[in-house]
């Protein structure tokens, strides 16, 4: 089956998050845009993200939100890299009771639908790297 | 010494959900009911400014065309949960810059039910699970349990709160009152928040006339307006990303520092207010952003019931979103009417005793934080 991403831009085909990092402030943001969201800087690089990084704060989604196309329930949470920078990302454990702050997290791309062309849309989320 | 700004009449059509009665029909209902409280007519005001999110093109002009008032400058004005309070901080300024004697104010809404879709979102982001409003809500609880004493019971209790007000408050969507087991028992939507923990997207309109103030009368002293800072993940803009800092300042906090400024006050001569209580954990984020209570110390206001109706602060006396339901454009003008009432010692069984100074805050996508300040 054919596999595309849900949006271009988002990670490369090794399946690596695609950040920018500002010359000017040494920040980093997500997704890659050339602007910078914290200093208004307009040099921003396009580069890969650490596909490891620890989990700071988390819910279970347990209904169907309006667009959503993958299954529910699904994790929601924000994943803090060693780059400097906290992501809001889609998590693989939807129960909260199976994840702790503080835990590592890897990065996946994983399958969300299959679309009208019978192609597989694949998003990206964050597993627990470790038994909780 | 710039002009002061009263409230010279208001008008409220109920929240709730209304079948097919268009937004502009409610529109209509609260503006003619402002006006003939204010004792003004076609020609009694300079400027019409109109809150609204998903009323479509010129709203606004389509309730004042229906009253016959066209030809005065009309705004429409579009900031999210903020809306009506940005649309009345520009009331106050057409009135303080000396431009108008007298300016209608008015908030509209009529949404659509369940979790609240916004074009705010790309569809990807939708699509990818990453535009959820209570999950995001969570998150924030998440931090606040995490940063501070307050559990779940704590926002349970909110939410017991402000229905128990909402009984007594006729303009209400939900006028019952739950328990604390019901609350905490009621489906889990985004742990820790469940279903009686959030407020529901609904209709209804609501509108104010302000008038260069003549001494007396219950009088606006501050209409603020502030955005947010980038670099917090959780802010209310929702970003995709965040830096490691929990310290960047929400536009609450930003909206709030200006208002007391511009009002000459501080928060500990507040003696009512209304609150951004989308979701229980909110109410109490937004008393923290406020000064209503010390940083961390939401929980113990809470446990103390400090915000009851009986306390020494009533936070939500109307019921709050959560049992009148938030209809975007209209809500912060509702907070406004309610503290209004409550200055004029006209709220029945939900009257906070004596109240002198009153305090309205709404933030919503964008991010817009709006705190207006009033008092007798
Ligand atoms: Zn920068």
């Amino acid at each position: 089956m054919q596999r595309i991403p849900i949006h271009d831009g988002l990670f490369t085909d090794a399946g690596a998050l695609l950040g920018a990092r500002c010359p000017d402030c040494e920040r980093w943001h997500f997704p890659a845009d050339a602007d910078c969201p914290y200093c208004s800087g307009e040099r921003c690089q396009t580069a890969a993200l650490s596909d490891r990084g620890t989990l700071c704060l988390f819910t279970g989604v347990n209904n169907r939100p309006p667009g959503y196309l993958g299954e529910v329930p699904f994790g929601f949470g924000v994943v803090e890299l060693p780059e400097g920078l906290r992501l809001i990302a889609r998590l693989t454990e939807a129960d909260p009771t199976k994840l702790r702050a503080g835990m590592a997290m890897r990065l996946v791309i994983v399958p969300l639908h299959v679309d009208d062309e019978g192609r597989e849309v694949v998003s990206y989320a964050f597993a627990p790297d470790e038994v909780a | 010494m710039s002009a002061g700004v009263a409230i010279a009449g208001v008008g409220i059509h109920p929240f709730g959900r209304f079948g097919d009665k268009t937004v502009t029909a409610m529109g209509v209902e609260a503006v003619k009911a402002a006006l003939r409280d204010a004792g003004i007519g076609r020609g009694g005001f300079q400027a019409a400014f109109c809150g609204t999110v998903y009323s479509g093109v010129a709203a606004g002009h389509k309730v004042l065309t229906a009253l016959g008032l066209s030809g005065v400058p009309i705004v429409n004005v579009e900031a999210g949960c903020a809306s009506g309070g940005a649309a009345l901080g520009l009331g106050v300024e057409a009135i303080r810059s000396g431009r108008c004697d007298a300016v209608l104010v008015f908030g509209i809404e009529k949404m659509p039910k369940g979790i609240i879709r916004s074009s705010f979102f790309e569809p990807w982001r939708e699509q990818a699970g990453l535009a959820v409003t209570p999950a995001y809500f969570a998150l924030r609880a998440q931090r606040l349990m995490r940063d501070s004493d307050v559990t779940r019971e704590h926002l349970a209790y909110v939410s017991v709160k402000n229905h128990a007000n909402g009984v007594h408050n006729p303009y209400a969507m939900f006028r019952k009152p739950f328990s604390l087991e019901q609350v905490l028992a009621s489906a889990v939507v985004c742990e820790p928040l469940t279903v009686y923990m959030l407020c529901s997207p609904n209709e209804g309109a609501a509108a104010v006339v302000l008038r260069r103030a003549a001494g007396g009368g219950v009088r606006i002293r501050a209409a603020a307006l502030r955005s947010h800072l980038p670099g917090s993940v959780l802010g209310e803009h929702t970003p995709m990303c965040g830096l490691p800092d929990d310290g960047v300042p929400p536009p609450s906090e930003l909206a709030a520092r200006a208002a007391y400024e511009e009002a000459g006050i501080g928060p500990e001569d507040i003696d009512v207010a209304e609150v951004q209580d989308t979701d229980s954990a909110r109410e109490l984020i937004s008393c923290e952003e406020l000064g209503l209570c010390p940083k961390g110390g939401a929980g113990r206001m809470i446990a103390e019931r400090r915000s009851d109706l009986g306390g020494p602060l009533p936070v939500n006396p109307s019921g709050g979103l959560l049992s009148k339901g938030e209809p975007l454009g209209a809500s912060a003008l509702g907070q406004v009417i309610e503290l209004y009432w409550q200055l004029r010692g006209e709220a029945g069984a939900r009257q906070v005793a004596d109240a002198r100074v009153a305090l309205g805050h709404t933030v919503g996508r964008g991010a817009n934080a709006s705190v207006v300040i009033l008092s007798r």
